[in-house]
């Protein structure tokens, strides 16, 4: 029964999902892939720092890789390998690293991980050659087998499709592709290697998980994530400047999965949908918000406005709801009423 | 070779202003295991406090008052945020700290906007020749201070009752409980410790050559995170080596910046981080970091 009720919401938000180009307008559409794309790097994150409790503030650096990685790519081979490639350059990126982040954890892993930032931004500013310095470069529409995603209409059903259109589709496929994989991982073998290594690495090290390779991949595969959600940012914008991919971004990130729900994939995507559309919202009715004002009046701007909330929600998650808001939706499912029914006899049982 | 020893001192001063703020995150992550990644905002805060009050009261008094504000603004940082978590798990904690830094930096750089505020210190762009070197007297100020606070604590640290019943907690939290070693006190000061230590280093690093406070103080602040990692998280000594290897790299890199110039501009504010990563491929608990014994 309530697996039905499961598949039927599912169902029904993909319908929401899929129809949704052809009844809103272009804000809204951006508005959805900026948060579509940060819960792909978001999912990534979630399964360095979530599941494996590797803590990362270079996640920045990763999605830098993946935007600047696609239009340096995209110069020499056709746009849709450019993007390819720069995931494989984003996750190579993470592998360079691998003899820091297999053997660290914790706060250390954290600042080594601080300086990807501060190295990223300097090659950023400084390679102006391949990442057009200070101003940045414009992104090229991705191509593939002849269909643009460019601002060139299509028409489908008495709809004009344009670049955001276009990339929603795009955006919804890679998500739910991003998604299903880190589930896979999360609920096989590896996932629970990484949970192990998490919650006791001595322990998990006497069960067989080899630790440090182990970290090390994850550190690799979580790269991937962030080199594709670059990609899609830089399509989503056109453009790509080095000073969005600061420290406050990484921040921005941890964030989410922190709000969202440490380790598990739907946390992931709720947090990033929160943390990416708040500023949104708060540009968009800035006028009928108490408080918020728009930008360069003197009041709370519509980002400050945000970065608060989502800076108190972290405090807030974590002191009175661990396990973040995805917890708050599957407690009142009668699903986890069920399961934590059950728990109390398997404690009790005779080991 | 003037040029040399001029950066060499600059790079020296520099390195223990940066040893300061190390010290409070050493001291903050013995106290409580808590990575504190508020701490650039720490500091931020006491020099906020300080700018604000300088041109109303007075230089001196307004730094008091600032180093109080930001000993207070850490005190509460523990008393409400992190004396509430009731999980174990420690690197969760540091995430919070990461929001408690969103929500402090998010505030002040929105008060200070894009203005640079003085903080009104005596020394201004004074000069001191000593031979035949050159030097700004504030980071002759910068150093002694720096030295003098850095000695007064370790001695503290080392014979007072409070820094026994410090050690005391960072060895082993729960036989200090049990002698009476009262765990909450001990890390609410802890925390206005590493404020304290920290408004002191915000006044080094908005004077002279520095122009003032501005929103990329708490930027140039992260670089004692490098400095407590170089030196180990867990080890005193270790933010002082770490901080000095910090500030000289990074004088040094910015002195010879045209030497270096196919590095790219701005190596200067790179060059601490690259270190780190070095000095952590070869040791990764850091130079004087308790390295963990467990292997499997």
């Amino acid at each position: 029964m309530s697996s039905r009720i499961r598949i039927g919401l599912i169902a029904a938000g993909a319908l929401v999902l899929l129809a949704l180009p052809f009844y809103v307008d272009r804000f809204w559409l951006q508005a959805g892939l900026f948060a579509m794309a940060a819960s792909i790097g978001a999912i990534g994150l979630n399964l360095l720092t979530g599941a494996t409790g590797q803590l990362s503030l270079g996640h920045a650096f990763f999605l830098a890789v993946g935007a600047y990685g696609y239009c340096a790519l995209a110069d020499i081979v056709p746009t849709a390998l450019a993007a390819i490639g720069a995931v494989l350059v984003a996750g190579a990126a993470g592998g360079l690293l691998s003899p820091i982040a297999g053997r660290l954890s914790g706060a250390y892993l954290g600042i080594a991980t601080l300086a990807l930032i501060f190295i990223g931004q300097h090659v950023l500013f400084n390679a102006s050659d391949l990442t057009g310095g200070y101003n940045g470069r414009d992104v090229p529409a991705l191509n593939i087998f002849g269909l643009s995603f460019d601002d060139t209409e299509t028409v489908v059903l008495a709809v004009p499709f344009e670049s955001m259109e276009k990339l929603w589709y795009a955006g919804l496929l890679l998500l739910a592709a991003c998604a299903l994989f880190a589930r896979g991982v999360l609920r096989g073998r590896p996932g629970r290697a990484m949970n192990a290594i998490r919650d006791h690495r001595v322990a998990a090290g006497v069960m067989g998980v080899p630790v440090a390779r182990l970290r090390a991949w994850v550190f690799v595969l979580s790269s991937m994530y962030a080199g594709l959600a670059g990609v899609l940012l830089a399509l989503i914008v056109q453009r790509t400047t080095p000073e969005y991919f600061g420290f406050a971004l990484s921040l921005e990130y941890l964030a989410m999965i922190v709000i969202g729900g440490l380790g598990s994939v739907a946390g992931a995507v709720l947090g990033a949908v929160f943390v990416s559309l708040l500023p949104q919202l708060f540009d968009r009715y800035s006028e009928s918000l108490p408080l918020v004002s728009a930008s360069g009046t003197g009041g709370i701007a519509p980002g400050e406005a945000s970065s608060y909330l989502y800076g108190a929600a972290v405090v807030a998650v974590v002191l009175f709801l661990p396990g973040g808001l995805v917890r708050l939706g599957s407690a009142a499912t009668p699903r986890a009423l069920t399961l934590r029914k059950k728990e109390p006899t398997d404690e009790s049982a005779p080991a | 070779m003037t040029t040399f020893f001029e950066l060499l001192i600059s790079g020296i001063s520099l390195g223990a202003v940066y040893a300061l703020i190390a010290l409070g995150f050493v001291v903050i992550f013995r106290a409580t295991e808590v990575v504190n990644f508020a701490h650039a905002s720490l500091l931020f805060a006491g020099g906020y406090v300080t700018a604000l009050l300088t041109d109303d009261i007075g230089f001196w008094a307004a730094l008091i008052v600032g180093i109080a504000g930001a000993a207070v603004v850490g005190s509460l940082v523990e008393f409400l945020v992190i004396r509430r978590y009731r999980g174990r798990d420690h690197s969760v904690l540091a995430i919070v700290t990461i929001g408690v830094d969103i929500v402090l930096l998010t505030d002040l750089t929105r008060r200070i906007g894009t203005d640079v505020l003085p903080l009104g210190d005596p020394w201004g762009d004074k000069i001191v020749q000593i031979g035949p070197l050159a030097i700004p007297e504030t980071r002759i100020a910068a150093l002694l201070t720096a030295a003098l606070v850095i000695a007064v604590f370790l001695l503290a640290f080392r014979y007072t009752s409070w820094g026994v019943a410090m050690r005391a907690a960072a060895e082993d939290r729960e036989a200090a409980a049990l002698m009476g070693v009262r765990l909450g006190r001990v890390s609410l000061s802890a925390w206005a410790v590493a404020g304290a230590l920290a408004a002191i280093a915000a006044l080094f690093l908005t004077v002279f050559p520095t122009p003032g406070l501005e929103r990329n103080t708490s930027l140039v602040a992260l670089k004692a995170f490098p400095a407590a990692i170089i030196g180990g998280l867990d080890s005193t000594t270790g933010a002082l080596a770490g901080g000095l290897i910090v500030g000289v790299t990074e004088a040094m890199v910015t002195g010879y910046q045209d030497e270096l110039s196919f590095l790219g501009r701005g190596l200067g504010e790179v060059a601490p981080y690259l270190v780190m990563l070095l000095i952590l491929l070869a040791r990764p608990a850091g130079l004087f970091g308790t390295r963990e014994l467990t292997r499997v």
